[in-house]
């Protein structure tokens, strides 16, 4: 069970949206996670720099949040860890093959009026929804 | 060093975002994909304050001729629906209903220090990794 926080998440959306507009801005970039990390290995040379960078910035910015807030944010997970490795490789390999994730196809493909975004978006929602509901409701007995 | 520097701060701001959302923690995530248990509507907020800064934002950038660093604008131009596309979607979704990870959120709960995130970062570098060996392999067949 967790709260329904809706201030918090509005003005966390808007800052996340601030980040992806800005680094269109300044670098002429969309701002998808997995395409930027998944540039790391698979990216051309020279642009190693600019994409660890933005990683570290991911890593750090939970931090820095906390500094001003005085809470560090809670991360609580129920899944069992060999199915957090199947979990992790299907979102590692799902996101390069599908060329995006919710930030890439999400909030940008979106914001762009992408049509192959809006397509990956409706379908990774709906295939997560019926994941959790298998694995919650159907599997679990509850 | 001004790129890598507009980079890190780019992503810090994103980080932060996430934390403050609450996105981070994909218990939160995972409740706003069940519907039918204990649904929480946060994501909606999330992704729509998100939208209602980058729908404006990126029209007004994209009025400008060239990125403020210099160099080019990075858009994908693609249009078709392939089914690498369709494929990928499918495979993710499955993963994220599974943990309640995407990438952003994953790589920014590393900041908390739990070892079960690092075991799913792992898992997922070596998933993107995976992709990038079997792609060159059917380009060079």
């Amino acid at each position: 069970m967790t709260e329904f926080t809706p201030v918090s998440g509005l003005i966390g959306g808007m800052m996340i949206g601030l980040a992806a507009v800005l680094f269109l801005l300044l670098s002429g970039r969309i701002a998808g996670v997995s395409g930027i990390a998944g540039g790391i290995v698979g990216g051309r040379a020279g642009e190693f720099g600019w994409r660890a960078a933005f990683v570290l910035g991911l890593i750090g910015g939970p931090l820095i949040a906390a500094a001003f807030s005085g809470v560090m944010a809670t991360v609580t997970i129920q899944t069992s860890w060999p199915w957090l490795i199947v979990a992790g490789l299907l979102v590692g390999f799902g996101t390069r093959l599908g060329a995006g994730c919710t930030s890439g196809h999400g909030v940008c493909g979106l914001a762009r009026g992408s049509r192959r975004s809006l397509a990956a978006t409706i379908l990774f929602f709906a295939v997560a929804v019926v994941t959790v509901f298998v694995t919650r409701h159907l599997l679990q007995g509850a | 060093m001004r790129a890598i520097m507009a980079s890190l701060f780019c992503g810090m701001l994103f980080g932060a975002g996430l934390a403050v959302s609450g996105m981070i923690n994909p218990a939160k995530v995972l409740n706003f994909l069940d519907f039918a248990g204990t649904w929480d509507p946060t994501l909606a907020l999330v992704m729509g304050g998100a939208l209602i800064v980058t729908i404006p934002g990126y029209l007004l950038v994209r009025r400008l001729g060239e990125p403020l660093l210099g160099g080019t604008f990075h858009l994908p131009t693609r249009r078709d629906l392939d089914p690498r596309l369709i494929g990928g979607a499918i495979l993710f979704g499955l993963g994220w209903g599974l943990a309640g990870f995407c990438p952003g959120p994953a790589f920014a709960a590393l900041s908390t220090g739990h070892a079960m995130v690092v075991v799913f970062v792992v898992a997922m570098a070596v998933g993107m990794v995976a992709f990038h060996v079997l792609a060159e392999r059917a380009i060079s067949t």
